[in-house]
């Protein structure tokens, strides 16, 4: 077995890697926004609510989420489960997971803001809106990017444990190619390929750091 | 012609008391200085009148006024919008807030830079300026807005002796242009010769209110007393 034949067999697991990464990332970035809103609410029950949720996605090991996410359903409501449900289950564990851990970034974000940039808006006659979006946020982008980084590329190596539910991402290739082959080709392959991807998306955050470098 | 007309004002901070029975009326034109000891209560009387704290009783009145945001301010500490390049600071409110056309704004915002000294320093943005330089693109940002009443707490006190000087000089510029002011400061000499008014406040309470000529040579036994500290300064 070549190289490029054991490429060309994890290629599939490749993309949905690519996926999975992505799409946690488009989903969660959000949601981590509306959690630390959540987090930050002056009502004490939602506030105490996300922060025991907050707890939970950081407390517990991924992957037994993930497990939970994707048996729960049958466990708890003895639905069958559809394969096809596998590689959503491993994006709504994902998502929520990430989320939680980038609310808290960006409240450290938010909450590190001096109260003077909001003093000098509202008197400019910004709304709250326009505060938040235009003065108070580019501000905070730029001051988590670093703890956003680690979690992005925590997250190209998290993908992996899609594995626990046995979803075809790349990882999971990797192990029954190397099984059956019995090759350890496949193995090193998969861990280059992480290395790779891990090395591009560095990259990339760092160009964005980068491109915010422009004023302190 | 009133622009501003406080009365009664109170406000407190938990159990205790920093305005306590605030009235001050503010003429068009008048370019009031603020003087007192620390914690009288100067900086509160401004955050009252710029909405930033709200007041416990009392009235705050802009009179004649057509505009949400009749005023500035102006802080010791700028809070210039570190991301914004200077003419950014300048604009952004006055076409997002105020809507006003963006030819417009920007030619007047050049005209402020031009005013301030800063016409070569646009496109820099804060971290790269002086304090001074800092604090003019504040008061820049300021009048953009075209406010009736311009707001100063301690503009200089973040400042050392030559950029102070620096500032109270635009300040005094506006001044000679009419602009009603109100300011909060330290600097006796300067309050002296650049306000009509003076308001020697104390304890929550404005304990003096008159022309700098009136206020200098009071009676009062406090006022005496606050303003023999700054005697070498003012002989
Ligand atoms: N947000 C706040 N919460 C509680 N106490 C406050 C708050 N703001 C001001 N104070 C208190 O109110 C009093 C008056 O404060 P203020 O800042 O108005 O004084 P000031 O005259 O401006 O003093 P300074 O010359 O030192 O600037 C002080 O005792 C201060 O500790
Ligand atoms: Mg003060």
């Amino acid at each position: 077995m070549d190289f490029l034949t054991i490429l060309q067999e994890l290629a599939g697991g490749m993309l949905t890697t690519i996926r999975i990464f992505i799409l946690t990332l488009v989903f969660s970035l959000p949601l981590g926004l509306i959690i630390s809103f959540g987090r930050m609410s002056k009502n004490v029950i939602i506030r105490t609510l996300i922060k025991v949720y907050i707890s939970i996605m950081r407390g517990t090991p991924l992957m037994l989420q993930l497990i939970v996410v994707y048996f729960g359903p049958y466990y708890i409501f003895g639905m069958t489960i559809s394969s096809n449900y596998r590689g959503t289950a491993v994006i709504i564990a994902f998502a929520l997971n990430y989320a939680a851990y980038f609310a808290e970034i960006y409240r450290s974000g938010i909450e590190s803001m001096p109260r003077g940039q909001y003093e000098a808006a509202k008197v400019l006659g910004y709304n709250k809106l326009q505060t938040f979006f235009i003065i108070i946020m580019p501000q905070v982008v730029k001051r988590i990017l670093p703890s956003v980084t680690n979690e992005v590329i925590t997250l190209v190596k998290d993908t992996s444990l899609a594995f626990s539910i046995a979803y075809a991402e790349m990882f999971t290739q990797a192990k029954a190619l190397a099984a059956s082959a019995h090759n350890i080709i496949p193995l090193i392959a998969a861990g280059l390929f992480y290395y790779v991807f891990n090395a591009i998306v560095a990259y990339l955050m760092e160009q964005v750091e980068n491109s915010m470098k422009y004023y302190e | 012609m009133n622009i501003l007309e406080m009365k009664h004002v109170k406000k407190a901070f938990g159990e205790t008391g920093v305005l306590k029975d605030i009235s001050l009326d503010v003429r068009e034109g008048d370019v009031v200085s603020i003087i007192g000891p620390s914690g009288s209560g100067k900086s509160t009387l401004l955050r009252c009148a710029t909405y930033l704290e709200t007041m416990d009783d009392g009235s705050i009145e802009y009179i004649g006024n057509d505009t949400v945001q009749p005023f500035g301010l102006v802080f010791q500490n700028f809070n210039l919008f570190p991301h914004f390049s200077v003419l950014r600071n300048i604009v952004d409110a006055p076409i997002r807030v105020q809507k006003r056309s963006k030819d417009e704004v920007y030619r007047e915002a050049r005209e402020l830079l031009l005013k301030m000294g800063l016409s070569d320093k646009e496109d820099a943005y804060p971290c790269e300026l002086s304090g001074g330089q800092k604090q003019r693109v504040s008061i820049a940002r300021a009048l953009a807005m075209n406010p009736k009443i311009l707001f100063f707490d301690e503009p200089t006190s973040a400042l050392d002796p030559e950029l102070t000087l620096e500032i109270l000089k635009v300040i005094r510029e506006l001044a000679e242009e009419k602009m009603t002011m109100v300011i909060v400061t330290h600097e006796m000499a300067f309050a002296r010769d650049v306000s009509n008014r003076i308001i020697f406040m104390e304890n929550g309470y404005i304990v003096e209110d008159g022309t700098p000529e009136e206020v200098f040579t009071s009676e009062n036994a406090r006022t005496k007393e606050f303003l023999g500290k700054y005697h070498y300064i003012l002989e």
